[in-house]
């Protein structure tokens, strides 16, 4: 194998690849071949490192030099100085927002204070190895796991130590993946299977997104792992087409795999099968739910079936099934390797382990963060996420997409873990978290997530299809200036039931962020239903713009760009907005120089 | 794939490659790389020290490149930092010298003085 002096490696998750990183990756390769580099400098391409506000990004080892926001035009003088003369250029490295003590000290990867409060268990490879080469997988400990457990352990050896893990589902749910596994292996029959969960439906979310694209392996030998703990044959990995490159990743991965024996038959000569195929989604938000997911992968219509049965006594084709999500999964291998003790070394006592975040929204560093379980809310928002941008105050943070909640600011000192975040009235869900500031209406928000699930209601049960509907017609009325406070209550109430009475948890979770708008920001629902008003000044039919007559100078810019030329005035007198033609579309607002012009 | 030693043998194959990309190392070789070096023939040292370094697993060593370190006549020049002792400085370095040098001063820890600056000037 050749020997390298130097990497350059290359994210290709889809952020940056959105950003154009495979053209820079291009321009790489192209002028390392010029300068003669090509034999000493490997360039390599490999997932997500996390911090995605600041992509595309290149890091040259054996430096560890962050290269951050990366451009084509860029790629040469990196070539030129740092590859060729061993010149970083310091120009381009990542600047840490914070205050920097030591300006002139480069600091390592893991110092910087992105990653410093970071512990990367499911994401240990994103980043690091080129998902693409299964040799890069099996260098980092890749498959051991794998013949650990097929060589020294038997199916119950490996739910026992599963089960004293306590590995609690990262989709959402938190139920133990020891236990779900040890309800399918007593089962007789002569077919079962494993599902890898990888339909990721939560608006913002993409932490599976970036595991699947970075270290694809690790999903499979926890799927090869799962299937002799319970006795499946058969694993199938549920991805959603939104996904193309995780899709292309695994295809190549599952492709590599079978070339090495790792998946198909007797592996590591013990007498154990197992295989693995993908089934890809179409669009819908539903079949992230389990039943509904099964159904799809039979080839029916997306919609949830009534538990019991449960999948591990009845599944896919009716035969026992396992299902767990994607960075379930990722967990697995090394709390094979490493045991249940230092999985729980880490994270609270009834939550241990990590949980990845993809952090968004009002946030400085959008991206994706793995921390221990226990961290509080304001550590990741503030300490790794760099707080809000452009100086403007923190109000919410909504945890676990459109089943989660909103906690306000009074809630930062919670430790993040399953218990917690469910006692004060949210969940922690997939991962997803969208931090908001004082420019962002909550009862728009509520609005917003509730719009989502009317159009990804399956339409099955009435309390979802209708009561759903029925809720998003109120808040419609409500932003529109028209609610009452009757409305309010029929909300709650309209919410309770729907809770209630659902079939699966798409209908029971639909109403949290509702619920948890009207206990936290009532005042802004009261403002909206009594005063007609908007405190964020976010909805439109509750806005008014006026000029105010001492700040304007009469520049008649505002005039020129109103699309709809309501604005009078003569050059160098106050102008002003007639209220029954504007459309309140903000143009005037942000292009007045004067701060002339007040929302109100 | 058929036993556990297949594996291992793969996997101490591609170590070597990936190893790299681990920070955290407690020795550095820094061979100067600028023109003066390069002429000088810092090419090939560069290349035995990450092909030795590579052979014998020494996980924590790191061999970077540097510019111009200022006494162009000594090039190739090779510093070796390593925690808590004074650098090292070795002048004239060549691809047989390099070999020496990783077994005994990065491998047995003892410095091979008759190639240092020390022992010339």
């Amino acid at each position: 194998m050749a020997i390298f002096r130097s990497h350059v490696l290359i994210c290709g998750g889809t952020g940056c690849t959105s950003n154009k990183s495979q053209l820079v990756r291009k321009r790489f390769e192209e002028k390392i071949k010029e300068v003669e580099l090509d034999k000493e400098v490997q360039v390599v391409g490999t997932g997500c490192f996390g911090l995605c506000e600041e992509g595309p990004i290149v890091i040259v080892y054996p430096e560890g030099s962050f290269y951050s926001k990366m451009t084509v035009e860029k790629v040469d003088e990196i070539v030129d100085e740092h590859l060729l003369k061993g010149r970083i250029v310091e120009k381009y490295l990542f600047k840490e927002k914070a205050k920097v003590e030591h300006a002139e000290e480069h600091k390592s990867l893991m110092e910087v204070q992105f990653y410093s409060k970071q512990k990367r268990v499911a994401l240990r490879n994103c980043g690091l190895i080129n998902p693409e080469d299964i040799n890069e997988y099996i260098a980092r400990d890749g498959y051991t796991a794998l013949g650990k457990v097929l060589t020294e352990m038997t199916p119950e050896d490996v739910i026992q130590l599963m089960k004293e893990a306590n590995l609690r589902g990262r989709g959402g749910a938190g139920f133990p993946a020891g236990v779900k596994w040890s309800f399918a292996a007593p089962n007789k029959a002569d077919q079962k299977y494993i599902i890898c969960n990888a339909d990721e439906g939560d608006p913002g979310a993409f932490m599976d997104r970036s595991v699947l694209e970075g270290d694809p392996h690790a999903v499979l030998e926890a799927m090869a792992i799962a299937g002799y703990a319970i006795g499946a044959t058969k694993g199938f990995i549920y991805v959603r087409a939104e996904y193309p490159i995780a899709v292309r990743r695994l295809h190549i991965a599952i492709g590599q795999a079978r070339e090495l024996g790792l998946l198909g038959k007797n592996i590591f000569d013990s007498g154990f099968d197992f295989d693995i195929e993908t089934r890809l989604g179409a669009g819908a938000f539903v079949c992230g739910e389990e039943t509904a997911l099964m159904q799809s992968i039979q080839g029916n219509r997306g919609m949830a079936k009534i538990k019991p049965p449960f999948p591990a006594n009845q599944g896919l084709w009716k035969k026992p099934t396992v299902i767990n999500n994607v960075e379930t999964l990722a967990n697995v291998p090394q709390i094979i390797l490493n045991g249940p003790e230092w999985f729980k070394s880490f994270g609270t006592a009834k939550s241990p382990g990590t949980k990845i975040f993809a952090l968004g929204g009002k946030i400085t560093n959008t991206g994706l963060v793995e921390v221990p379980m226990g961290i509080t809310l304001r550590e990741v928002i503030y300490d790794i996420g760099g707080g809000c941008p452009n100086g403007k105050a923190f109000k919410a943070v909504q945890t676990g997409g459109p089943s989660g909640g909103c906690l306000t600011a009074g809630h930062l000192d919670t430790p993040v873990d399953y218990e917690n975040l469910a006692a004060v009235g949210s969940i922690m869900g997939s991962g997803g978290m969208i931090v908001m500031d004082e420019d962002n209406c909550m009862v728009d928000i509520a609005r917003f997530f509730l719009d989502f699930i009317v159009d990804e209601s399956c339409g099955k049960c009435t309390p979802c299809r209708v009561g759903t509907k029925r809720m998003l017609t109120i808040l419609e009325k409500i932003t529109e200036g028209k609610g009452t406070l009757e409305d309010l209550d029929e909300l709650e109430s309209l919410a309770n039931s729907i809770k209630d009475s659902s079939l699966c948890a798409l209908g029971q979770t639909a109403p949290n962020p509702v619920l948890a708008t009207l206990r936290y920001f009532r005042d802004e629902y009261i403002a909206h239903v009594v005063d007609k008003k908007c405190p964020a000044k976010h909805c439109k039919a509750l806005l008014t713009y006026e000029i105010d007559k001492d700040k304007c100078t009469g520049c008649t810019l505002c005039a020129r760009k109103c699309p709809v030329s309501c604005i009078s005035g003569t050059v160098k007198n106050p102008h002003e907005i007639n209220k029954e033609l504007c459309i309140k579309c903000g143009n005037c607002y942000s292009v007045c120089r004067f701060g002339a012009v007040q929302k109100n | 794939m058929k036993s556990l030693e297949e594996l291992k043998r793969i996997r101490e194959e591609a170590i070597k490659n990936v190893e790299m990309r681990n920070t955290g190392k407690d020795i550095r070789v820094v061979v100067g790389m600028a023109t003066c070096g390069i002429s000088a023939g810092a090419r090939p040292v560069l290349a035995t020290f990450v092909e030795e370094v590579a052979k014998r697993n020494l996980n924590n060593v790191q061999v970077v490149q540097t510019g111009c370190i200022g006494m162009c006549t000594y090039e190739p020049i090779v510093e070796i930092y390593a925690h808590d002792k004074k650098k090292v400085t070795y002048i004239h370095v060549d691809s047989e010298k390099a070999k020496r040098i990783v077994a005994e001063h990065l491998v047995n820890g003892s410095v091979v003085t008759e190639y240092t600056i020390g022992s010339k000037i």
